[in-house]
């Protein structure tokens, strides 16, 4: 299979605090990733330096054979193939719902505004809300505003999605409406990175989880290992607060 | 409906609601009746000096006041109330200083013009308003044909300029140019490119640092120094660069506060999109930092509108510098309440529309939300 992500002891310090560790990963096209661990064990950063929100300060990243570093052209070309969903959704609150989307396929790829809100349309189909077009996001709940939240990141048509907790800020009964989008996705056989708690969903998708702590990747397993029979016993000790809850 | 509209009804209204917030205890009913003593002692003396007891073209003997002497004031001593004439009579230079009489047409122009060109940008569910917006972008070139003169009309050298045309020329463009520069200079200010941002800091810190008047003293001094030998920029020119200067730092770090209630995520995610710096700023962080800025803005706006009148101090009459004038003219001098509060009334109706129109804004932009 063709590896998509790689990276090779990565290590990123804010100030003197050491918050990836030698971090070592390869993500082959159409896996579906889940990464937990408790918080500030890193594995938000850790995502966000794939797609350059955060700069690594050693080690290698390369995604799609283009390895990045402060050179701003790589930079954009990954940025346009590497979609991204937030826990806090980050929708443009002055553009309505279609111009939220089209936006960046107008900007960016510089399509016509036109054939940019039909792309928008068919994604807003895709999430099931094509008649919050004209919205604010304000005026959605906040399920809603992540399902917006995704279809603008799928809009540039990425060929790989990072989720940073992207259920963590809703109410329990809009997470679920944004997981089957997720699911939905998964099973279209997209590159998926996912930091999330929900282990229903890891379950359901991952072809592979990841646990961090402090830094490290402490476990990596295809789920079935990873929750019957996880190796070090820090992975225990979480999953079961996790799990019990 | 019917009974809404009953003067009973009406009158027993506003009895109650006097009752209540005006005679609620004997302490607040007896500040009421000295608040109203007050308020008509004043009010009336007011009017009968501004209105009823005053003069206008003639005096109160029906003679046409052609110098101070003919007003009733002067000739019954503390019989009369003001003295407008010396307004009318020099009506002309408070509104174009010293301006060709055959040519303030040209000046009637722009001032009705104005209005035009202003419109598109204040009111953005103007109809046809793109029209609106192509003419302020042609506005400055028309000004500048029509004020200095060009192909077809003769020149009217910026010195023949004054009063309102001054005031005016002065406050409202150097808002326009500032408000870009400003822009700029904020972003820059929060740059991550060391250079860019020490230039932004130290200019915005300079300028707020030292008094506008400074300013002007030094743009006038220090101007042509600059440029090449010969080359002798004229004095409103000079002053228009001291006040672009001065209000683009103050609007600078106005917007730099709009800038700095944007969220992170808001950048991170047009970053994620793939938009680039200029991108994100333009379609992302403006648009949003602009319109928490609005009322800082409009703020400097008016303290800019009225520090116009510092210009006096590098030889230009603006339109207090022109009452000034006239007030120094021996057949009008001592009138100073007629011409401060003439003055003063008109820096207000600028003054109180500029923020009028902000708390519109305010309350447009909350129910956006």
């Amino acid at each position: 299979m063709e590896q998509v992500i790689q990276l090779e002891k990565v290590n990123k310090w804010f100030d003197d605090f050491h918050v990836l560790k030698d971090i070592d990963l390869k993500v082959e096209r159409g896996q579906k990733i889940v990464i937990c661990g408790p918080s500030g064990s890193g594995k938000s950063t850790m995502i966000r330096c794939i797609n350059r929100l955060e700069a690594h300060q050693k080690g290698h990243i390369v995604v799609h054979g283009t390895e990045l570093t402060n050179d701003l052209k790589n930079i954009d070309m990954i940025r346009k193939n590497v979609g991204m969903v937030f826990q806090q959704f980050n929708l443009f609150p002055h553009l309505s719902v279609i111009d939220n989307i089209s936006l960046a396929p107008i900007w960016v790829k510089k399509l016509p505004k036109k054939e940019a809100e039909n792309i928008a349309m068919t994604y807003l189909e895709k999430v099931k809300i094509p008649e919050q077009a004209q919205k604010f996001p304000g005026q959605l709940s906040g399920g809603q505003q992540q399902r917006v939240a995704i279809a603008r990141s799928l809009a540039m048509n990425p060929d790989i999605m990072l989720f940073d907790e992207p259920t963590s800020a809703l109410d329990p009964e809009m997470i679920k409406e944004v997981l089957d989008v997720m699911i939905q996705l998964a099973e279209e056989g997209m590159t998926m990175l996912v930091v999330t708690h929900e282990m229903g969903f890891a379950k359901t998708v991952a072809d592979q989880m990841i646990f961090m702590d402090e830094g490290k990747i402490v476990e990596q397993a295809t789920p079935d290992e990873f929750f019957n029979n996880p190796k070090s016993d820090r992975t225990k000790l979480f999953l079961s607060q996790i799990l019990n809850h | 409906m019917i009974n809404d509209m009953s003067p009973y009804l009406n009158s027993n209204k506003i009895f109650i609601w006097s009752k209540k917030n005006l005679f609620s205890s004997w302490i607040n009913s007896i500040m009421t009746i000295i608040a109203l003593i007050f308020i008509y002692k004043v009010g009336t003396f007011f009017l009968n000096w501004a209105i009823f007891e005053a003069d206008f073209i003639t005096n109160f003997r029906g003679e046409i006041i052609t110098d101070r002497t003919f007003c009733s004031k002067n000739i019954e001593v503390g019989q009369h109330g003001a003295c407008w004439s010396i307004i009318f009579v020099r009506f002309h230079q408070f509104m174009y200083g010293f301006y060709p009489v055959e040519e303030a047409w040209r000046v009637n122009v722009i001032y009705a013009l104005l209005p035009l060109a202003l419109i598109g940008i204040l009111f953005d569910k103007l109809p046809f308003r793109k029209i609106f917006i192509y003419f302020t972008f042609a506005f400055p070139f028309i000004a500048y044909f029509m004020l200095y003169g060009g192909p077809g009309l003769s020149v009217v050298a910026t010195n023949k300029w004054g009063g309102l045309l001054v005031t005016l020329f002065l406050g409202v463009t150097g808002i326009a140019l500032a408000f870009p520069l400003s822009i700029f200079l904020a972003l820059g200010r929060r740059s991550n490119m060391p250079i860019v941002k020490s230039i932004c800091v130290v200019f915005i810190e300079f300028i707020r640092g030292v008094p506008l008047i400074t300013l002007l003293f030094t743009a006038n001094v220090m101007l042509p120094l600059f440029l090449p030998e010969g080359v002798k920029p004229d004095n409103l020119l000079r002053a228009l660069v001291a006040v672009t200067l001065f209000q683009s730092a103050y609007m600078a770090e106005a917007i730099r506060g709009g800038l700095q209630a944007i969220p992170r995520g808001q950048i991170e995610a047009a970053q994620s999109l793939g938009l680039n710096y200029w991108q994100t700023t333009r379609k992302i962080i403006l648009p949003q930092a602009l319109k928490i800025a609005i009322p800082p803005i409009v703020n400097t706006c008016i303290g800019l509108f009225k520090d116009t009148s510092l210009v006096l101090i590098i030889g230009l009459f603006d339109l207090l510098g022109i009452g000034r004038a006239a007030l120094s003219d021996i057949t009008w001098t001592k009138l100073y309440y007629e011409v401060y509060v003439f003055v003063s009334l008109i820096f207000f109706i600028f003054c109180f529309g500029m923020s009028r129109y902000s708390l519109y804004l305010e309350k447009k932009l909350k129910t956006d939300n």
